[in-house]
């Protein structure tokens, strides 16, 4: 105790490796909310249908993605459909996964969102004429996605922490990468300690870089 | 001209419209009146194919509204609505909420758009509020927007529901002066009122509904001066 010796050199010299895997790190997590949020949009006004026919699929997929743990949804997607036959790439995996759980967790989020939006909104848009998809295109998204920015943004968050379990199955993201690292040098603190600061440094500016966008885009009241 | 024949509309069992027969001439001014829940503003919502209906014919300009062939969304262009609570659009600045449905219905340039648009804030009395945001205005003032977003969409015939009733009184003024201008342009309008007095000035005649039956249609003046029906009478004398 107390004598360990940090040797910091190491890990200087194999950042370039470190920052290449947050990049990935940045790119699985928001190319997962990006498809996350169009598959969330359809799975909440599936869920809101009359139709009960178009609620199955919402309900199933929001319960599952809500109620299991992200590790086991990569585990499937990695080893379970290998016993399909369907080999999916680590990233391809991970990507898969935090599709599925963003999906089901923006959907309630969106329902909520949807719900709070008067109805009359869409009535008087329909009443210019408006075609249901344009009614929901130009009043109320707009409206809706002001409302859940904030969840939104968390969300985003969470993938980028919750893309660590690519390091499970052997994913070159920032966490992967660490690992891979420390294996060749054993200096373990050391890496992960780095990888702790390039996590808190990515999440950060994601915070910051969003409460930006929402400023420059959300003119107006809600 | 809006033609509505034998028609009836029901929520679940609940019946709301029980054989209405109505006839709208271009450029005529009618105005409904009644108690509440005696279905006026579903008669409205009938007209713009917003509501089904169960039994029964609504004409404009000899289209069906109810046909299933019809487009209802061309319908509705010809068809301008107002509510009673005045539905702007939050997110939108005054002159996008204007110029929405030119631009994504009539595919208007954004430049058209706001060129009429302008002209339409204008006619209203907003025209030093093109850039403001509608919840940072008055009552009155969201609805003459309302009524100006209507217009932009050159309807043939304007649908008002109760367009002051959820204003401050010393707000109604403004409101009810732009539809005398609208009156005055020769458009045709349905306007279901609680404002009597108005009714009887810019109506050509005024029909008094109760449970959802048309019991007297007449011209204007009469109907409230001197109703013939015993029904009419009876409202009149509770809220006059
Ligand atoms: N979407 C609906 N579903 C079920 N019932 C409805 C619906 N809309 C209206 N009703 C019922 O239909 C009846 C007529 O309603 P409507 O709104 O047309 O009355 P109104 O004459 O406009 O009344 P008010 O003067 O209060 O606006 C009421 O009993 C109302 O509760
Ligand atoms: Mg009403």
């Amino acid at each position: 105790m107390g004598d360990y010796q940090f040797h910091w050199i190491i890990v200087y010299q194999a950042l370039p490796q470190m920052l290449k895997g947050t990049f990935v790190t940045l790119h699985v997590s928001l190319l997962s909310m990006f498809l996350g949020i169009i598959i969330a949009v359809f799975l909440s006004l599936g869920k809101m249908s009359e139709t009960r026919i178009l609620n199955i699929i919402p309900n199933i997929w929001i319960e599952i993605a809500r109620n299991t743990p992200a590790l086991f949804q990569i585990y499937m997607a990695y080893f379970g459909l290998g016993a399909f036959g369907i080999h999916l790439s680590p990233y391809v995996s991970v990507l898969s996964a935090l599709v599925f759980i963003n999906a089901g967790y923006l959907a309630e989020t969106f329902r909520g969102g949807f719900q709070s939006i008067p109805s009359t909104q869409l009535i008087a848009s329909r009443s210019l004429g408006m075609t249901r998809i344009k009614a929901y295109r130009y009043v109320v998204l707009p409206q809706m996605f002001r409302r859940v920015y904030h969840p939104m943004t968390n969300q985003f968050v969470w993938s980028i922490l919750m893309s660590s379990l690519g390091i499970l199955v052997g994913m070159g993201e920032l966490s992967g990468e660490t690992q891979r690292l420390q294996s060749l040098s054993f200096r373990t603190l050391e890496f992960f300690m780095v990888a702790a600061v390039l996590y808190y440094v990515v999440t950060k500016s994601v915070l910051l870089c969003s409460e930006l966008i929402s400023k420059k885009i959300f003119t107006g009241d809600i | 001209m809006i033609q509505v024949q034998g028609l009836h509309k029901s929520f679940g069992n609940l019946k709301v419209l029980k054989g209405i027969d109505l006839e709208v001439q271009k450029g005529e001014v009618v105005s409904v009146i009644g108690g509440s829940g005696s279905g006026k503003s579903t008669l409205l919502y009938c007209i713009n194919a917003i509501e089904k209906i169960q039994k029964g014919k609504i004409l404009v300009d000899g289209i069906d509204a109810h046909d299933k062939k019809t487009d209802k969304n061309k319908l509705r262009q010809k068809l301008g609505m107002v509510f009673q609570q005045w539905n702007s659009f939050p997110h939108l600045t005054v002159l996008e909420n204007v110029t929405l449905a030119p631009r994504v219905v009539l595919g208007q340039t954004t430049k058209q758009a706001e060129d009429l648009a302008k002209q339409y804030l204008d006619h209203v009395g907003l025209g030093d509020k093109y850039d403001e945001y509608p919840t940072r205005m008055s009552g009155g003032q969201q609805q003459r927007l309302a009524i100006a977003r209507t217009l932009a969409m050159k309807p043939s015939y304007m649908l008002l529901d109760e367009v002051t009733s959820a204003l401050d009184p010393e707000l109604v003024g403004e409101v009810l002066d732009t539809l005398r201008l609208l009156r005055k342009e020769g458009m045709t309008m349905i306007c279901v009122t609680h404002e009597m007095a108005f009714a009887k000035e810019v109506s050509d005649r005024i029909a008094f509904v109760e449970k959802g039956i048309i019991e007297e249609i007449g011209d204007a003046h009469q109907v409230i001066e001197n109703p013939a029906n015993e029904k009419t009478q009876r409202f009149l004398s509770k809220v006059l």
